[in-house]
């Protein structure tokens, strides 16, 4: 891998902690309203797989989608605007922080219902083989979504139509509350499952961007060479609870810390500095996306809020909210 | 010259008609392809179109509704088939939080053009689960259209403004009316979404209805014309989402008196929506009460007589109107 990925890598893992940082802070102040879905400690995966993509592949993601959507390339600009509901969020305050969509950037949507969106992938990575392009679409899921129905229809789909699509299953062990293991049938959610469609089983650790990104990218070229899909399960953990102000604590101690050892940040870094990477690059790498959040954050706040009258608009591709006549 | 034909060869001829004229129009659904749909209603579509356009899907309604979205998305007009309308509850969260939100929610960013092509209605003696009339199940959606032809050429002329649209549109074919025949011009036929039809003028009463229900509501206004000297008009609504008001009430600031006739069941179908306008707007023009015929609140049995006696019909519309009228 080159220095020039790796160096890739980092900066993005620390762009989306950074973020998520102050989109924490954010919320505890009162600015980021409803709920927001962090992915603090989790980075490693949106950072891994997205540099394995090309600019008009496609993604879909959950909620908790502020770095799929960010690592993409949307602006951080727009993505803060939305959390803070402003006019100039990239989806006008209409979507808020778990409806991020940026299709300029190949951002297809933030999906809240559970596995809504696995279908809906599969129907873009169909539309591109119908079309004779060679766009990737990228799936981020969670744990809890491989129990749902749509999970399978997808999967069984996507591999009878041989499909360029490859979905991610960001296993961090939790569904909202309860532990995965403790109302799944079988250890790993989605790897075991995809044997029974007639997919490789790959199981990667989360936490290694490196290592997201080498089988990301294996996955995503063999979709766009026409070999059809891939399931993989990137092992991972979120530092916090499952939304807002959720302290976690139902989670036990030794399995926190144990993770928490395991931080994405510190780990990288320390395998870039021994690698020989400068210190000085990487401190200026963090300097940068901490600059970059405290200008998002300001042009956030000093966005405009959306005027009334696009509350009634974009229900129809003729305007607005009018059903007679 | 016009061409007689039934309504279940006008779904064939519809769907044709859009696919040869937009290479971005596909059609997926279960037993639509090699089988010809189970109504027959889509036989010959896969001699001509192939394979890679016209394909059968597994039994995973939740996969063929996200598909067609995904597709939709991304520079296709997929056509779906959802087998019964009744199945629509099994990807219902596709239909209503996904498809029908999606626009709204990304701020325009985002644009479903598909549409969704399903039986509904009974009259078939298939019992509650295949035979329910659910389109209010998507009235109440915002984002959605909702559109249900009673004749071959609304059918077609109707298909084409719903596949030429850039919002997703539920297309409720009535079952029984599939062996029904109607006359269709020559050449492309292509209508506008929230046009009512009046398919009979009258001047005492105004009746609405849809689908399988305007042929009833023309048969009954011919028989109040004989029995009962009433003069009724009957206007066949079309599209329920956009919903053509207008027609509606300048038809009933005329003839000061509506009914309207659905077969779903009576509880918040779209004919209390229709009422509910009707009162708002012209109550001063009215000499009558505003009545609804409508199944009654049940599932829909399936012997002869039990579906024969639930669904609206000729009679009990005859006898309603009349006393409407008084
Ligand atoms: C269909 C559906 N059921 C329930 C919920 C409520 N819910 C929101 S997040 C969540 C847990 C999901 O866990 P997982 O898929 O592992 O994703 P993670 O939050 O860990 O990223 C639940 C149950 C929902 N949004 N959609």
């Amino acid at each position: 891998m080159s220095e020039e990925t790796r160096l890739g890598l980092y900066r993005q893992v620390v762009r989306l902690r950074r973020f998520e940082e102050r989109a924490y802070r954010l919320f505890m102040e009162g600015l980021v309203k409803g709920t927001s879905h962090l992915s603090l400690g989790m980075e490693a995966v949106a950072a891994g797989v997205a540099e394995a993509m090309n600019p008009d592949d496609y993604t879909y993601c959950t909620y908790r989608g502020h770095a799929h959507t960010l690592a993409r390339g949307t602006p951080m600009d727009g993505v803060m605007a939305e959390l803070l509901g402003r006019a100039n969020g990239v989806c006008a305050g209409k979507g808020g922080s778990m409806h991020l969509t940026s299709i300029e950037h190949g951002v297809m949507g933030s999906y809240a219902i559970i596995g809504a969106h696995l279908p809906i992938a599969v129907g873009s990575a169909w539309s591109a083989q119908l079309r004779g392009s060679d766009q990737v679409t990228v799936c981020f899921f969670g744990d809890g979504a491989t129990n749902i129905g749509a999970f399978h229809e997808a999967l069984n789909l996507a591999v009878v139509w041989n499909l360029p699509v490859v979905f991610v299953c960001e296993n961090n062990l939790w569904m909202e509350y309860t532990a995965i293991a403790d109302v799944t049938a079988v250890e790993h959610p989605a790897a075991d499952r995809a044997a029974a469609y007639g997919l490789e089983r790959i199981v990667v650790d989360g936490n290694d961007p490196e290592a997201v990104h080498l089988e990301a990218k294996k996955a995503i070229d063999k979709a766009r060479s026409g070999g059809g899909p891939t399931m993989f399960e990137a092992m991972t953990y979120r530092h916090g609870g499952h939304s807002r102000a959720d302290p976690g604590d139902y989670r036990p101690k030794e399995e926190v810390e144990e993770w928490l050892a395991k931080d994405p940040l510190p780990f990288y870094r320390q395998r870039l500095l021994d690698l020989g990477v400068d210190a000085g690059v990487l401190d200026e790498i963090e300097q940068q996306a901490q600059a970059d959040v405290d200008a998002a954050t300001e042009a956030a706040k000093n966005g405009p809020l959306p005027d009334i009258d696009s509350a009634f608009t974009d229900v129809w591709a003729d305007g607005g909210s009018s059903w007679r006549n | 010259m016009a061409e007689l034909i039934t309504y279940r060869e006008a779904v064939a001829k519809a769907i044709a008609q859009e696919m040869r004229r937009d290479e971005s129009v596909v059609f997926l659904g279960e037993d639509i392809a090699a089988a010809g749909g189970v109504f027959k209603a889509t036989k010959g579509l896969l001699d001509e179109f192939g394979p890679t356009r016209v394909r059968d899907t597994p039994i995973s309604e939740e996969a063929i509704l996200g598909a067609a979205m995904g597709a939709a998305m991304t520079g296709m007009r997929p056509i779906a088939e959802i087998m019964f309308s009744d199945f629509l509850a099994t990807c219902w969260d596709i239909v209503a939080v996904e498809i029908a939100k999606s626009r709204y929610m990304t701020a325009g960013q985002v644009k479903v053009p598909l549409v969704i092509r399903t039986a509904n209605g009974g009259g078939l003696r298939f019992g509650a689960q295949h035979s329910q009339a659910v389109e209010n199940w998507a009235m109440m959606i915002p984002g959605l259209k909702v559109v249900a032809p009673s004749t071959p050429a609304d059918l077609i002329g109707l298909f084409a403004a719903s596949v030429r649209s850039d919002d997703p549109v539920l297309f409720f074919e009535q079952k029984s009316l599939y062996p029904t025949k109607g006359e269709v011009p020559d050449g492309e036929i292509v209508d506008e979404l929230g046009v009512a039809k009046t398919v009979r003028k009258g001047d005492d009463v105004t009746i609405v209805a849809l689908a399988a229900m305007v042929p009833r509501a023309v048969t009954a206004a011919e028989r109040l014309q004989e029995e009962h000297g009433i003069s009724a008009e009957v206007i066949d609504l079309r599209s329920l989402v956009p919903m053509d008001t207008r027609t509606v009430l300048e038809s009933v600031s005329r003839t000061s008196r509506l009914v309207t006739v659905e077969e779903n069941p009576r509880l918040c179908g779209w004919g209390a929506e229709v009422v509910s306008i009707v009162g708002e707007e012209c109550f001063w023009d009215l000499d009558a009460p505003l009545t609804r015929i409508t199944t009654p609140h049940v599932p829909l049995p399936s012997a002869d007589t039990l579906e024969d006696e639930t669904l609206p019909n000729v009679d009990r519309i005859t006898e309603t109107v009349a006393k409407v009228v008084g």
